[in-house]
């Protein structure tokens, strides 16, 4: 059994209360690290910890708080990105339902180190429910004295307040996350400056995932030394993977990152396989944004290493053989699945979030939306192949934020290792026309 | 509910919990705010947010309209036109798709005779197509209302149609189904 950090408790009746939290250690860190350790000693440990963003990008959290600046006079903001929209993710979500707590203890001990008197939570607005669990949670920590004033008699003082979205996958970019907490559209901003120097109303600003505040209290309570000691090289400690697709057990799990993705995907601890009967065909192992990876490369690596669940093993082979941990949504597909219409699927999204801000962006995605929907629908030629291919080099890198690149990458790898299934769908239009007569006949494509 | 302009003001309860919102943010930063109140006057008054309702909001919040317009018309959750009692909103990207999403919208639809984006003749139901709601494991799925109703099959469908379509249905509580 892997050790678990964040869900150790998930299964204990009443967890999502104070009490029941309190009762399992919950609070602990917050005693030692006001009581014993200052601030400079949090940001100490959360760096000799290794601890990766879990949002997506995977920067060194505590490097990013050593970033902030701390001018005097102005306040600091902490922000919880709460905004979890990426294809395939549902971790974030899990945690705030199952352990609320956890994320409030999580925010006291990060607004601490980083000298923020108020922290928000930004909770994407479809998850309205969350709203009331998290202000319930933020309500119990604040009566039985562990937010508000002068908290533990440390001088230091601290508000918690939840603000939710209304929809729209662009918030989860820091800056746009920012524009929209200040009640704006969300169109990210050029960087520099950075939030860290001038994020929340101008002032300097963290922004962190769920997950990355979360596992800030496993890492006080054991210490950054050994919290690095779990995981494998610089992929340190513990990772929720929200597993979902054709597999015999989807849902989230907190894995030691160095898991081999054979094990997750078919040992009972984890996902217990592809459903009966079937074969796994491609993976996208971090959220829709990430290249896809095709079955000969799941297992291993295209050097023939075990593909290891760490930042590093999943990258392996670059974007031309390998893919990215990213936010841990984790999507199994069988030889049913139709790479091309999952792809369209995909593009449609991005087209549907994309801010409008950056031109190849708003046009780009809305090409690519068109000509896989021509291709899937039958009415391609095979021009649109390469036509494709050209539109996502021409957005990816070229946008104020890393949605373009998140758009261009999953439509350049799909074509990259699934292209005759592209070809298929061109040769053969009367095969793939309607809506449910669009599968190719896979006897003839090798899985 | 209509939105005629006499009839546009929070209760006193919504009034009471805008004021809270507006004092989690910095003196003169009510524009923060902004978001959660559209939610409120979405909620409050019909499911959708008319201009008259728009600009009450910029009014309760000191902005100018067009500060509120172009955050209404930026964010998918606010509706710019009358929606049904009950809304049915369909997750339609990459893993529902894998979950079979799309026999289950099919079904849906014939079942209401009408089409995504549409709204039955009788004002019960909407149907919509939205982007990943971030319940990929246990596709497919539907918002309805306040809550997310998981692991969709036609027989949860006819349930639905059943019983959210009745009069004083209530979409901010979970129902099971």
């Amino acid at each position: 059994m892997g050790r678990k950090l964040l869900l150790e408790h998930e299964h204990v009746p009443g967890i999502d209360g104070y009490e029941v939290y309190r009762s399992k250690g919950g609070y602990q860190a917050v005693e030692k690290a006001l009581k014993s350790m200052g601030p400079e000693a949090v940001v100490e440990e959360v760096k000799t910890s290794g601890l990766r963003g879990r949002g997506g990008a995977g920067f060194p959290t505590g490097m990013k708080w050593s970033f902030i600046a701390k001018p005097e006079g102005k306040p600091r903001y902490l922000v919880c990105n709460a905004d979890e929209s990426e294809p395939g993710t549902f971790k974030d979500r899990y945690l705030m339902e199952k352990i609320p707590h956890l994320l409030v203890e999580g925010l006291i001990l990060s607004s601490f180190a980083l000298g923020a008197n108020t922290a928000y939570i930004y909770i994407r607005g479809e998850y309205k429910w969350l709203v009331d669990v998290m202000e319930k949670a933020i309500g119990e920590a604040k009566h039985n004295g562990w937010i508000g004033k002068n908290i533990l008699n440390s001088g230091f003082n601290l508000e918690i307040y939840v603000n939710n979205g209304a929809g729209a996958y662009i918030c989860g970019e820091e800056t746009a996350l920012i524009e929209s907490l200040e009640g704006k559209r969300g169109n990210p901003r050029i960087k520099p400056p950075f939030p860290a120097v001038s994020g929340l109303y101008n002032c300097p600003t963290v922004v962190n995932n769920v997950e990355s505040i979360a596992a800030v209290v496993p890492i006080i309570n054991l210490g950054g030394a050994e919290y690095a000691k779990i995981g494998l090289g610089k992929s340190t400690g513990t990772k929720l993977i929200s597993a979902c697709g054709h597999l015999k057990k989807p849902g989230v799990y907190e894995i030691e990152l160095g898991v081999s993705v054979e094990e997750f995907i078919n040992s009972e601890e984890y996902c217990g396989g592809i459903r009966d009967g079937h074969r796994l065909k491609a993976l996208i192992p971090g959220g829709s944004s990430v290249p896809v990876l095709p079955y000969h490369l799941i297992y291993k690596t295209a050097n023939g290493d075990q593909r290891l669940m760490t930042y590093e093993s999943l990258a392996d082979g670059g974007f031309a053989t390998g893919s990215m941990l990213g936010s841990g949504g984790f999507i199994a597909m069988d030889e049913t699945t139709c790479i091309v219409r999952n792809t369209w699927s995909f593009a449609r999204f991005y087209h549907h979030e994309s801010c409008g801000q950056c031109s190849p962006c708003r046009e780009g995605t809305g090409w690519m939306e068109k000509v896989l929907h021509r291709i899937e629908h039958g009415h391609g030629n095979m021009h649109d192949i390469d036509l494709l291919v050209d539109v996502a080099k021409k957005i990816e890198g070229n946008t104020i934020c890393p949605l373009g690149d998140a758009a261009a990458w999953p439509v350049a790898a799909a074509i990259r290792h699934f292209r005759e299934e592209f070809e298929y769908h061109i040769k053969y239009p009367e095969k793939v026309k309607g809506i449910y007569a669009h599968l190719p006949d896979y006897s003839a494509v090798p899985v | 509910m209509s939105t005629t302009e006499k009839e546009i003001k929070f209760s006193e309860a919504t009034m009471a919990r805008v004021h809270e919102l507006i004092s989690h943010y910095p003196e003169g930063r009510q524009k923060s705010a902004l978001l959660p109140v559209l939610h409120l006057a979405q909620n409050e008054f019909g499911g959708w947010l008319s201009v008259p309702v728009m600009d009450y909001v910029a009014s309760v919040l000191q902005l100018e309209p067009i500060e509120v317009y172009e955050v209404a018309t930026f964010y998918t959750m606010y509706n710019q036109e009358p929606v049904g009692q009950c809304m049915i909103e369909f997750c339609q990207t990459g893993p529902c798709l894998c979950g079979g999403v799309e026999p289950l919208i099919e079904y849906t639809e014939n079942k209401l005779g009408i089409k995504l984006g549409e709204t039955t003749p009788d004002g019960k139901f909407t149907l919509k197509g939205v982007e990943c709601l971030g319940a990929c494991g246990y596709a497919p799925m539907a918002q309805i209302g306040k809550y997310y109703y998981e692991h969709l099959t036609p027989a949860k469908i006819d349930r639905i149609i059943e019983e959210f379509g009745k009069p004083g249905w209530d979409p901010h509580k979970k129902h099971e189904i």
